[in-house]
């Protein structure tokens, strides 16, 4: 192997096609890898890099922008090795599409972010991949870095990289698959992704559970999650559709499993207090994690929203400490009680409140978003880590430099 | 097998190292007797030996950082040790470099039911981390074949895998959280009882980074609570193109069993002459393992002996008792001690896209035939990861060099039909030299790079992972 081939899956593609739209800003849109290679080697200046521009999270960027919404295809699909390749503004949607077509899907759940943001578009693979962007299912199969077999992207050199492969077990060579996801193209662009995908279950069944405290709710899902029946979400909104307590216990898989698992988690869950009901229609339970995915609760609201991601038990206690400072503070909690969403005043900073973990400023002004630390601060020797890092895959600095602080 | 040449400098200062490791750790744990030193002079890639200039074997975290920041000071090159039972080298020591050894540090650290996870010292060896839990019906899903004897902290380094993964992940998929000691000496935390990183996720390319980033002395685990029972099944067939497919079919059919494993007729005629555990005389045999409850497990099976009848078994076998599924195992269970009963081996681990099975299983026959060696084939089918093991005899002179070439025209197969040259056991000196077939010199720059940022001297396990050629540019620099 001595050259470097791109993924051209429109294969008639010639080089420096590169289509600039005037516009308020001007975007760049190559059309193959390799254009977008020369993009970034030529760049003069910062670039904000986007994929589908459903995802406007981090501190602001300054810089032109350089979509990847002109590479786009799936490269590869073999069900029966549950792998997809596509290339990085390959629109989610289509990749739903194509996995469906033989009965699977993406394992991770992604958040569509479009209701919770206000924004519009077409959310990408890429973007997808770039954000680690994982739903409720995290806590069953992993984040979408755990889905994520290999990568293809451009550094801030301009070089083409690749990392991973396609095969599910692989431990040639350093990991830099999950270094790059979640890296926001702080580290480089994305520009091919492969994925282990999933199949769609037969059947689903959600466990409902009306009435619980945070902290009964958070026990409750605890103790689902600590059986053996194969929870794939497990969530509490302290304030569901109706204006009351809710907590839901999602099970997946043949039909017998989850009438079984149902029954026996219905006896597990009784002991909490609350009022034990099991929902099998499968559109109610798919618009009800829906719901919870993409944080309807919280979506055209005012004020902004918070990621919280702490060990499961402490939820609850750092959502009473936030309350006793904000009175309308809305909650939902995802993975068991881990992942905490919030919504406080605008220009609030949710880590005035001391916990262990992490959050992350998902909605706010561009205002707030520049002045405070979007992503959890990290102690210093671990920023240093991250900084020595970005020097390496970026030496410019060029590549939406801030957008993770 | 070519190593460094050990740095005079560092030889030459011996004394001085040991006395000063003398002051920072208790004299039992500072090893520098010529003969003492003996024993870590390999780990279970036994064809390569080298006697290191000491070896240390701290019990704590502060211990681990002090001992860092002698080696640093020094410029004395560490190779960081689990429990020795890396099959790639990566554990093998040069001349000039400390061995740092993790097996005295073994406490479990917490027991978290509720949120799920436990935290634990590293050198605690894989099995005795689901001990740590059994009695409350919990366990720790990775499960490498050493896993009586390897440690986590050699896990972590390889992203050590299992028979299981295919539902449950390997190591990365089940680690939350490290305890890390850099080169300089600094003790690190990063990740804990709480998912994903707030930043970066330095800890997903700490995890098999081969002891090349930081020396991993604590860890938060995810563990499970164990399923309500396991069934195998077992399926003989008289083509590997039918066995395989019948793999993509069961898995197309969205059954996830939590093990689908393979074997092919050199294998099953060895075991069977070793263990007797009954297997049909077959070109193909898979073992296919479902969890969940009775009821459960039957609606599976009778979903996945359907799949298996349409492929024209030569033989199906149910298991109906806990005895019976320890038979269909049992011969799975002895297979390389089966091989190694015949003779000397070499297992490798590259990985493949479950399609292409068929057409490299029939490639490694040929090769087979072309080097003259005999090689039998186990692996987990199910996610395309092999292992060819290749019969030689080591007192017959060219032999080990011969099995050598075989093995990486195997790995140079498997990376041509879309896999990669190792799916668990890592790189380290064994398949260094093969990082070229995999990828191109700046692929191999950028993950050298990363090193260079945690590591700017090179002084932790340098030897390893990258060609010596392409390493040698930042080592030399870092003398």
């Amino acid at each position: 192997m001595t050259s470097r081939e791109g993924p051209d899956p429109n294969g008639n593609q010639v080089a420096n096609l590169s289509r600039i739209f005037e516009g308020q800003e001007k975007m760049m849109t190559p059309l193959t890898e390799a254009e977008l290679s020369d993009v970034i080697a030529g760049a003069k200046g910062p670039l904000r890099i986007q994929g589908g521009g459903t995802r406007d999270i981090g501190a602001p960027v300054q810089g032109e922008v350089l979509s990847t919404a002109g590479l786009s295809g799936v490269t590869l699909y073999e069900p029966g090795a549950l792998t997809l390749v596509a290339v990085a503004g390959t629109p989610l949607a289509d990749i739903e599409d194509t996995l469906a077509v033989e009965g699977q899907r993406l394992a991770f759940e992604p958040v569509d972010h479009r209701g919770l943001l206000g924004t519009t578009g077409t959310s990408t693979i890429g973007g997808v991949v770039a954000g680690n962007i994982s739903g409720p299912r995290r806590i069953q199969v992993g984040a979408c870095r755990d889905s994520l077999l290999g990568v293809r992207f451009v550094d801030g050199a301009g070089r083409v990289l690749k990392n991973g492969g396609r095969v599910m077990k692989n431990v040639t060579g350093y990991d830099l698959v999950k270094l790059m996801a979640g890296s926001w193209g702080t580290l480089g662009v994305l520009t091919e992704v492969s994925l282990k995908v999933q199949a769609l279950p037969e059947a689903v069944g959600c466990v409902l559970i009306n009435g619980l405290s945070d902290e009964d709710a958070v026990a409750a899902m605890s103790a689902a999650l600590g059986s053996p029946f194969d929870v794939s979400g497990a969530a509490h909104a302290p304030s569901g559709v109706d204006g009351h307590p809710v907590t839901m216990i999602r099970i997946e898989g043949l039909e017998a499993s989850v009438a079984y698992r149902a029954a026996k988690l219905t006896d597990v869950l009784a002991r909490f207090g609350g009022e034990v009901s099991v929902e099998r229609d499968a559109d109610k339970v798919a618009v009800g994690w829906a719901w919870v995915r993409d944080v309807a609760a919280m979506q055209g609201g005012a004020g902004d929203v918070w990621r919280i991601s702490v060990k499961p038990s402490d939820g609850p206690e750092v959502v009473e400490k936030l309350r006793a400072l904000y009175a309308d503070l809305r909650v939902l909690y995802d993975w068991g009680g881990g992942l905490v969403w919030v919504q406080v005043p605008a220009g609030t900073d949710v880590r005035s409140v001391a916990f262990e973990g992490h959050a992350t400023l998902i909605r706010s002004s561009r205002e707030t978003r520049a002045s405070l630390p979007v992503f959890h601060p990290e102690p210093a020797p671990l920023a240093t880590l991250s900084q020595g890092l970005r020097a390496k895959f970026d030496p410019r600095g060029i590549l939406n430099p801030g957008l993770m602080g | 097998m070519d190593m460094p040449t050990p740095n005079p400098e560092v030889l030459a200062k011996k004394a001085r190292i040991v006395a000063r490791l003398k002051e920072v750790l208790p004299a039992d744990a500072v090893i520098s007797d010529e003969v003492e030193v003996r024993a870590y002079e390999c780990d279970a890639l036994t064809a390569y030996r080298c006697p290191p200039l000491a070896a240390v074997l701290p019990a704590s975290t502060e211990e681990v950082a002090a001992v860092l920041k002698v080696c640093h000071a020094e410029n004395v090159p560490v190779v960081p040790r689990g429990a020795g039972t890396s099959l790639a080298g990566g554990s093998m020591p040069t001349a000039d470099s400390i061995i740092l050894g993790v097996a005295r540090m073994t406490e479990v650290l917490e027991t978290d039911y509720e949120n799920r996870f436990i935290r634990v010292q590293t050198g605690r060896t894989n099995l005795s981390v689901s001990g740590a839990v059994e009695e409350e019906g919990f366990f720790y899903a990775p499960d490498p074949s050493s896993q009586l004897a390897c440690a986590i902290a050699g896990n972590i380094a390889m992203n050590s895998g299992g028979a299981h993964c295919l539902k449950y992940g390997v190591t990365t998929n089940n680690l939350m959280g490290v305890t890390m000691v850099t080169m300089e000496g600094e003790i690190v935390e990063i990740g804990g009882a709480y998912l994903d990183a707030g930043g970066l996720d330095l800890l997903g390319v700490i995890c098999g980074s081969e002891g090349q980033l930081g020396v991993v002395t604590e860890a938060t685990l995810r563990i499970l609570h164990k399923p309500e029972g396991a069934r195998p099944v077992l399926m003989g067939f008289d083509s590997n193109e039918v066995a395989g497919q019948c793999v993509s079919d069961i898995i197309k059919a969205g059954i996830l069993p939590v093990a689908i494993e393979f074997m092919d007729r050199p294998c099953i005629r060895a075991t069977e002459a070793f263990a007797g555990a009954g297997y049909p005389d077959c070109e193909a045999l898979l073992i296919v393992e479902v969890e969940g409850s009775d009821e459960e497990i039957d609606a599976q099976l009778e979903r996945i002996l359907a799949i298996a009848r349409a492929h024209s078994p030569v033989e199906l076998r149910e298991s109906t008792s806990a005895d019976e599924s320890a038979r269909i195992w049992l011969g799975r269970k002895s297979a390389f001690g089966a091989m190694g009963q015949i003779n000397d081996y070499m297992c490798l681990d590259g990985t493949i896209p479950v399609s292409q099975l068929p057409y490299v299983l029939r490639r490694i026959g040929e090769l087979s035939k072309d080097y003259g060696l005999d090689v039998g084939n186990v692996f987990h089918a199910g996610d395309g990861n092999m292992h060819p093991l290749i019969l030689f005899d080591a007192n017959k002179p060219g032999d080990l060099e011969k099995c050598e070439a075989f093995g990486a025209d195997i790995l140079r197969l498997c990376v041509e039909v879309g896999g990669c040259l190792t799916g668990e056991h890592g790189v380290g000196i064994e398949k260094r030299d093969l990082m070229v077939d995999q990828y191109l010199p700046e692929d191999l720059d950028i993950q050298m790079a990363v090193k260079d940022v945690f590591d700017p001297k090179w002084l932790l396990n340098p030897a390893k992972v990258f060609p010596l050629a392409s390493s040698e540019a930042r080592r030399m620099a870092a003398e």
